[in-house]
């Protein structure tokens, strides 16, 4: 799958999930960080986290959320998986 | 889009900093069914749950659960009780292992050579009238001696409707003691008379609590938006209550999508049982005044004060409070 497939998908993900109305897939800067600007706290990160295992089939280690910082991170750290 | 740098000035954003990846998950223990004092309402006696289970005596058994705590992800074990210095062994199998909170009436001083930074809270119900009257008796002569200028100790000071108008003199005598203070509101669950909160005493606490906060700013441990939301009930136009309260232990959630604390659970002492919340089974949420519950409300809904800057500067001061009162950061 194509990191910039997964980058997108994600940035839906992120958005419908948190109810983000103000961002769109093309308006989500992949390098903002979650945490310090968007202001996700760590249930929102497990809200998300669970349906990209879905999405993906992959399992995320709750010890690696805080490498989960950015949505080009989370894309990374996917694709990373998805190649194991 | 408003973004936390957005709504923040410079000095506020490096606060914000400061907190905002601590990722705080608590969870609270019932050390021992057996307490020294018998207040009068006190939840953990007035609902009967010091009989709910048979408490586990072998601290071998606690060493392995506590393990298990720290790998379900706990990073804060908030010990209450019954009062849990009776067993000091206990105690230590969770200081030696996960970030440890000890609340105690005081009346047993905690050796500062076996516990040197154990963040310590110690109970207070008011003057030594109410004292007396709900607890038996003064037991601020007591703790006030045995943790005098300790840099780890503060008071959580439960402030009964008698105390209205009040208030100074307890702080007074709290930092003349060389301690700080945390302050929260009687629930009063077995209905002691004189003791019920209405509209107007709330409204007169909550000008009081502010008026202690700016007062005594080095030794009061609190927050304006902290004391509106305990004395009305409401953050945001919404009200405290089962649906909203964030402290419910995970397993008897099934609410819907709840803001609450990941993987929180109030563990009793046979280390089996669960309690379903931080306080009284029999509690009616509707009028809970637990503090650490209103906080935590707060907490878990940063997203919904980050409308303004005023209600994002709430919620980090809020967050900054629960910090120090569980020393993940400093005073």
């Amino acid at each position: 799958m194509a990191a910039d497939n997964i980058l997108q998908r994600v940035a839906e993900i992120i958005i419908d999930e948190l109810k983000l109305e103000d961002l769109t897939p093309v308006t989500f800067d992949p390098d903002m960080d979650l945490v310090d600007e968007l202001g996700i706290d760590s249930m929102d990160l497990t809200t998300v986290v669970l349906v990209l295992q879905d999405e993906y089939g992959i399992t995320i280690d709750e010890d690696d959320y805080p490498r989960l910082s950015t949505l080009r991170l989370i894309a990374e750290y996917i694709e990373g998986k998805l190649k194991e | 889009m408003k973004t936390v740098s957005s709504l923040l000035d410079s000095e506020w954003y490096d606060r914000y900093k400061k907190i905002s990846k601590l990722n705080i998950r608590s969870s609270i223990y019932d050390v021992t069914n057996k307490c020294n004092l018998r207040c009068k309402g006190c939840f953990f006696f007035s609902s009967d749950e010091h009989k709910v289970a048979e408490e586990e005596m072998d601290i071998q058994k606690w060493e392995a659960f506590i393990d298990r705590e720290k790998e379900r992800g706990v990073n804060l074990a908030i010990l209450i009780g019954g009062e849990p210095t009776l067993y000091l062994d206990r105690v230590e199998a969770f200081y030696r292992r996960i970030p440890t909170y000890c609340a105690t009436n005081g009346i047993i001083k905690l050796p500062r050579d076996r516990f040197p930074d154990l963040m310590v809270g110690i109970s207070l119900w008011g003057d030594e009238e109410d004292e007396k009257l709900l607890r038996g008796k003064d037991t601020f002569a007591i703790s006030s001696k045995n943790y005098q200028g300790d840099k780890y100790t503060y008071y959580l000071y439960t402030i009964t409707p008698k105390q209205v108008g009040k208030t100074e003199r307890i702080i007074q005598r709290i930092r003349n003691a060389g301690l700080k203070v945390h302050m929260q509101l009687l629930s009063n669950d077995e209905s002691v008379e004189g003791f019920n909160w209405d509209d107007a005493n709330l409204q007169a606490i909550r000008d009081e609590m502010d008026e202690m906060l700016d007062r005594y700013p080095d030794t009061v441990i609190s927050s304006k938006y902290y004391h509106r939301i305990i004395t009305t009930g409401e953050m945001l136009g919404r009200r405290f209550g089962w649906q909203e309260c964030p402290s419910i232990t995970e397993s008897f959630d099934n609410r819907k999508n709840p803001k609450r604390l990941i993987h929180f659970i109030r563990w009793a002492s046979d280390l089996k049982t669960m309690h379903r919340c931080c306080t009284s089974e029999t509690r009616d949420c509707g009028i809970c005044k637990d503090g650490a519950a209103h906080m935590s409300w707060v907490m878990v809904n940063k997203k919904a004060h980050m409308q303004t800057a005023e209600d994002l500067q709430n919620w980090i001061e809020v967050y900054e409070m629960f910090a120090k009162l569980y020393k993940f950061i400093p005073w």
